[in-house]
């Protein structure tokens, strides 16, 4: 098991150097800072330029570059994004409203698309099947920037309506909010619920899909039928020995699914206007800065190793041929 | 007979109830399919859509960058039939163009992408050892890097060139999954007796993969070439929206879709008409592949 799971992290450590090292170079290649210098009205004094040039190091070769940028990452320093101010306070305010989004939107989402899944296998066919079936082809139709608004302004319906302003819907918090630790809990909880929706609806149709047809799959099995004859209830074989199987095919879904999520974190921090991870890359690709392009896709790479390493172990948990074998 | 393995018994068993009739395995999937309604609406839709897109233009009199000097942010109506944006751009023409577009680099996508991963796949399942090696870690090299972050930071590139760049640029991040399943598939299909015998028979390599091995997921790779095309379509939009993807002056749904956003209260026809085109079809294309997956999945019952 330990085996297993440390060739699989030697793997992944691999794969995040190379991710980022190709976006650096990509980004370093492309990107041109001096040139939007140039640009600017009063253009600056040559002198600035120049001393801007080697400041960026830009004389030196990109490899170069990016091992003096690793260096101070693994330090813990991410450097300054090209107009001086530094990356790493930066990082982590920004780490931090991300991935509450992203953690509360995953675990809605799997818990309900799991669920919603076997309710549609165990019922196939009838009723609830159909609308489950249609509503998840329906969400995994509309990309989330659409998803995004139509719910932005639901949102504001539902405000007006009930005459208040309980949902909120732009920023992450209140600005200048002053009180308790708990109030400001409060707080921040009232702006998560939209954007968490946004989230979580497009990975419930996702997984219930995949849950479905992987609990179909196990329905007809033999061993489910034996766990009957033995005196099981419905309801526990389907849930001890059903979903517990069905779950195994699941488990690399989920870290697959956490990648996806990320595209669809940019697209809702984007609309609900949170300034976290991905609002940032899309600033660092508008502003061309390569430092932060390889801090968000270093942030992004070891979201999606964790994510993996994650489903390893639920993998390794749910099916004991892995652990037997290793 | 090969290709037919999978189902001589299902097709023979229809054969039974129907002695007069044998059932190939084409007529059989076409069958399968026509009986699932809404795929089959899906495919109308479909082929509505592109006749629309390509057709209505040639209707309208309005071309999609012609100003209306005596209609800024009009509601719907008689002459502009979706309304018209803030500077008199008919939203209807607009509409048409943008979805031409993205229909046409969904398909190409589709397409183009199944291609590669059928090649790659094959090619590395049948050769084995290092050809293998290096290419399924490319594959996985690939599905690390976010081919969002990888196309947006390439945009600069293609700001002034072909869109065609940009079709390419999103087929090349868009077939490692389909690869992956095509060699586990080719890996079980080298050893087979058809493949071996042609192999002795002193084939060449890649008449061997073109002929023996990829023939035999057809099924497979169509589904997957449906898929693609609203995978494409919506990682083209959603590049289009953030402004990484098709250049104004010319008009995607996804750029169409951004400029409409912020008025989609105020002036809803701006969001609401390019928005319910692609949610549409994309929806079309999902369960015409969902219906396609059914029928050509031998195990999914019903011999006819």
């Amino acid at each position: 098991m330990v085996g297993y799971l440390a060739r699989r992290l030697v793997g992944y450590v691999v794969l995040c150097l190379v991710a980022t090292f190709l976006a650096f170079t990509l980004a370093a290649a492309t990107f041109n800072p001096i040139g939007l210098l140039r640009q600017r009205q009063p253009p600056p004094p040559e002198a600035t330029i120049q001393a801007k040039f080697h400041e960026l190091r830009l004389d030196q070769p990109i490899p170069q570059r990016f091992l003096t940028w690793l260096t101070g990452a693994l330090h813990g320093d991410f450097g300054n994004t090209w107009q001086g101010q530094p990356i790493t306070d930066e990082l982590w305010r920004r780490a931090g409203v991300s991935l509450r989004l992203f953690l509360l939107g995953t675990v809605v989402g799997i818990l309900i698309g799991v669920l919603l899944g076997v309710l549609s296998a165990v019922r196939q066919y009838k009723p609830s099947d159909h609308v489950i079936t249609i509503a998840s082809f329906v969400i995994l139709s509309t990309p989330v920037f659409v998803l995004g608004t139509l719910l932005k302004y639901g949102a504001l319906e539902v405000n007006d309506l009930t005459n208040s302003d309980y949902l909120k819907y732009t920023n992450e918090s209140t600005p200048g909010f002053e009180g308790s630790w708990l109030a400001s809990l409060g707080d921040r909880l009232r702006y998560l619920v939209v954007p968490t929706i946004t989230i979580a609806l497009w990975q419930i149709g996702f997984y219930s899909r995949y849950q479905r047809s992987a609990m179909l799959d196990v329905l007809g099995s033999d061993f489910l039928r034996t766990a009957r004859a033995k005196g099981l209830t419905r309801r526990r074989a389907l849930v001890k020995h059903g979903l517990r199987t069905a779950l195994i095919p699941m488990a690399t879904l989920f870290g697959f699914g956490f990648g996806l999520l990320i595209t669809g974190g940019v697209f809702t921090e984007r609309i609900f206007s949170w300034h976290g991870m991905g609002e940032w890359l899309v600033q660092g690709i508008s502003s061309q800065d390569t430092n932060v392009v390889a801090t968000v896709t270093l942030f992004i790479a070891v979201m999606v190793l964790v994510s993996g390493l994650l489903s390893d172990v639920l993998y390794a948990a749910l099916d004991p041929r892995i652990r037997v074998r290793s | 007979m090969t290709l037919m393995r999978d189902d001589d018994v299902t097709a023979s068993a229809a054969a039974v109830e129907t002695p007069a009739e044998v059932v190939s395995r084409g007529r059989l999937v076409l069958r399968r399919f026509r009986r699932r309604r809404l795929a089959l609406a899906g495919l109308v839709v479909i082929v509505l859509l592109y006749v629309l897109a390509f057709l209505a233009p040639a209707f309208v009199p309005w071309n999609y960058d012609d100003l209306d000097y005596e209609a800024f942010l009009s509601a719907p109506s008689p002459t502009h039939w979706f309304g018209t944006n803030k500077i008199g751009q008919d939203v209807f023409a607009q509409v048409m163009r943008g979805l031409q577009k993205s229909l046409t680099i969904g398909l190409l996508v589709g397409v183009i992408s199944t291609s590669v991963s059928a090649v790659v796949g094959a090619t590395a399942g049948y050769l084995g050892g290092v050809a293998n090696r290096v290419l399924m870690w490319v594959t996985d090299l690939l599905l690390v890097l976010p081919s969002f972050l990888i196309i947006a930071i390439a945009s600069p590139w293609f700001k002034g060139a072909n869109w065609l760049v940009f079709v390419a640029l999103l087929a090349a991040f868009n077939w490692m999954i389909t690869a992956r399943i095509v060699r586990g598939m080719t890996l079980s299909l080298r050893e087979r007796e058809f493949v071996l015998a042609a192999k002795f028979m002193g084939q060449p390599t890649w008449r061997i993969i073109t002929k023996h091995i990829l023939p035999n997921m057809a099924s497979l790779l169509i589904v997957d070439a449906t898929i693609n095309v609203g995978v494409a379509v919506l990682t083209e939009t959603s590049l289009s929206f953030f402004g990484f993807g098709v250049q104004p002056p010319d008009v995607s749904l996804g750029t169409l879709i951004a400029a409409g956003t912020g008025s989609a209260t105020t002036y809803p026809w701006l969001f609401l008409a390019p928005a319910g085109f692609l949610i549409l079809f994309v929806l079309a294309v999902n369960l015409v592949g969902d219906g396609l997956r059914d029928a050509v999945d031998p195990s999914s019952g019903g011999g006819r």
